[in-house]
């Protein structure tokens, strides 16, 4: 497994828009990948799941990636959330 | 009387259709083996989701993309593999499809529901909505159809779901009440989109308001009346013809060239913010775009938007019109507007300090990026010009055209598809640039007079600021003269002038704007029929005499009153 801390930087948090497209961009991937963030831990592959965990702006994750690919799915990962994840 | 938050303004009255959708009761169904209880559901999940598309292109179609986004969030939910991953593992332990839906629907409710944030406890709602959907398809019921519901029906809810989007329209549905939401719920959104008297936040509707009952709504105020008293439903019907009435009236010039009582033809544009906006605005009787405040891509965000997204943000807004021109301004952040993903200094006099163009020309890279996607936006088009804030004098104006040369040699150089002609206008909107008008117009292929910031830096007054706010106003001589003297500049160097602060959208000023001569109005879409009537009502005759006797008022009062004595509205 591999794994990485980062800062969420949406304004809002990872509501409906953000949430869906990091777990449409981590459905490409064949690892598992979760979030583990104020003590929950999250399918990252599940958008209901990324809404429900209510994560904040500012909040500190954890990405974890855990299976064939999971180099390139974490570096995915974190392009992904710094980057805005689409906003 | 019931009180809530007016989000869209009208007077409804009508029966009230009490919207309380009970979950489905699937208490008699059994599952019928694992395999085929999966393709059950399997089935009404695309059955859904195929419904939920083509509700989104229906609203797409009468309302925008922007509101049809409400519904690809339940897309979104829908499509989710883990969601529908717990539902099959319910069904392989033995459970029927609609248990499985109801158990794994019920526990993120749940989860939504405890929520810290605002916005995730809504969605809690759009969940429960996508649940009943999946059970009453499931058991083969009928959805819930507004559109059966007769003329004059005032809709009452807990929170409008997706669901009841359908046959959603101001022909049937004279009012919406809702216990739920605020300014920005799927509520607020929809009625403000479809034009729908509203009434959101109201505790108790549904208890206060019984099924069929009598209920009177005022959208502006947000008041309710459940049984409204004779004299209230009078005073409420008189409301509602007038409003009616006006509606009726405007409607007229939707398709109405922009024309003064003599044939002048003036063009009338619209005011927007982000790109989806252009096509609306076209829908509501614009002739073109005549400013695009671009700080939505750069506001509430961590990095700066590269050159594809922008380029695709004002080619979008660009293809709303075949020929009208889509005027867009560059970048104007500072002031009041903060952008995170921007370096910027906390100046202990932000209207006065590192704002605007002054700001763009000190990060040409940044500056250049914009410019580069705005001469790409152009391609093959021309409708797109570019519009520089704050400008204080030819030296900007001549600095932001050398960096627009090289962008223009970059992307020759690298092949890339450019309007090598793009218009490069000025934003009239400080003292300076209004002195000193004519020797702009030697630089600029043409004016837009922004006279909210115009009134504030002449009048030196801080709208914001309750205690002088009164002294802001456009009717004080002073900026009615800088007015004035900009647009015969722009006429003297032959160059077009528009107006694209809130002061183009005032019918009071339209006499003295045709007066001087001003080209273009461009005003909020709510405004662009009123003011496209106010100008068919006057003559170049009549309103030359009406802005001799303003112009010879000597304070704001004299000359409002002189204004509202003459006004045609």
């Amino acid at each position: 497994m591999v794994s990485k801390q980062i800062t969420i930087t949406n304004p809002m948090g990872l509501h409906m828009r953000p949430a869906g497209v990091f777990a449409n961009a981590m459905m490409k991937f064949d690892s598992e990948v979760t979030l583990v963030a104020g003590g929950k831990t999250v399918n990252a592959k599940s958008i209901m799941s990324l809404m429900a965990a209510g994560i904040k702006c500012g909040a500190q994750v954890e990405v974890q990636c855990s299976g064939p690919d999971e180099e390139a799915a974490l570096l995915e990962a974190v392009r992904q959330i710094e980057s805005g994840l689409g906003e | 009387m019931l009180r809530g938050l007016g989000v869209c303004d009208g007077v409804g009255l009508g029966r009230a259709l009490v919207v309380c959708p009970d979950k489905p009761d699937w208490s008699g169904a059994r599952s019928t083996g694992a395999d085929n209880e999966k393709a059950r559901l399997a089935a009404a999940a695309a059955a859904v989701g195929r419904a939920l598309e083509e509700m989104a292109d229906a609203m797409a179609r009468r309302v925008g993309e922007q509101t049809a986004a409400i519904l690809a969030g339940q897309s979104m939910m829908l499509a989710d593999p883990f969601m529908i991953g717990e539902m099959n593992g319910r069904i392989e332990a033995g459970a029927v499809a609609e248990a499985a839906v109801d158990e794994v629907c019920g526990g993120f409710i749940q989860l939504f529901g405890a929520a810290e944030d605002e916005l995730t406890r809504q969605r809690a709602a759009d969940v429960a909505d996508l649940r009943d959907r999946l059970l009453r398809t499931l058991l083969g019921r009928q959805d819930q159809d507004l559109s059966a519901a007769p003329a004059g029906t005032v809709l009452v809810a807990r929170e409008l779901t997706p669901s009841m989007t359908v046959g959603l329209d101001r022909q049937r549905i004279a009012a919406i009440v809702t216990e739920a939401g605020g300014a920005a719920s799927h509520a607020a959104i929809l009625a403000r989109a479809l034009e729908i008297p509203a009434v959101v936040g109201v505790a108790g509707a549904l208890k206060a308001i019984a099924p069929g009952a009598q209920v009177a709504v005022d959208g502006g105020q947000g008041r309710v009346w459940p049984e409204p008293e004779e004299a209230v439903r009078r005073q409420l019907e008189a409301l509602r013809a007038g409003w009616e009435a006006r509606r009726v009236e405007l409607a007229r010039f939707l398709d109405l060239p922009t024309r003064t009582a003599d044939g002048r033809a003036v063009e009338l544009c619209a005011n927007i913010g982000r790109p989806e906006e252009a096509a609306a605005a076209r829908g509501k009787g614009a002739e073109g775009v005549g400013l695009f405040r671009t700080e939505f891509l750069f506001l509430d965000r961590a990095d700066a938007p590269g050159e594809a997204e922008q380029l695709a943000a004002y080619r979008q807004a660009a293809e709303a019109f075949a020929q009208g021109p889509v005027i867009i301004r560059t970048l104007d952040v500072g002031g009041d507007k903060k952008a995170p993903c921007l370096a910027m200094e906390q100046e202990d006099n932000p209207f006065l300090g590192h704002r605007a163009i002054r700001y763009c020309l000190d990060a040409p890279e940044l500056f250049l990026t914009q410019l580069r996607a705005l001469l790409q936006a152009g391609a093959g088009r021309g409708n797109v010009r570019i519009l520089l804030p704050l400008v204080t004098g030819v030296e900007e104006v001549r600095a932001a055209k050398a960096l627009l040369e090289r962008a223009k040699e970059e992307l020759a150089a690298e092949g890339k598809a450019f309007d090598p002609d793009i218009r490069v206008g000025v934003m009239i909107e400080t003292p300076a640039a209004a002195l000193a008008a004519d020797l702009l117009a030697k630089e600029a292929d043409f004016f837009s007079i922004g006279t909210n910031d115009l009134t504030q830096y002449t009048l030196a007054v801080d709208r914001g600021n309750a205690r002088v706010a009164g002294l802001y106003t456009p009717y004080h001589p002073a900026v009615l003269r800088s007015i004035r003297s900009t647009i015969a500049a722009a006429r003297a160097a032959g160059i077009p002038v528009g107006m694209c602060g809130e002061a183009a959208a005032d019918p009071l000023l339209v006499p003295l704007l045709l007066a001087w001569g001003l080209d273009e109005f461009s005003v909020g879409a709510g405004s662009l029929l009123a003011i496209r009537r106010v100008i068919s009502l006057w003559s170049a005759a009549e309103a030359a005499a009406v802005e001799a006797e303003a112009m010879a008022c000597a304070d704001a009062g004299a000359v409002r009153a002189c204004l509202a004595a003459h006004d045609k509205g």
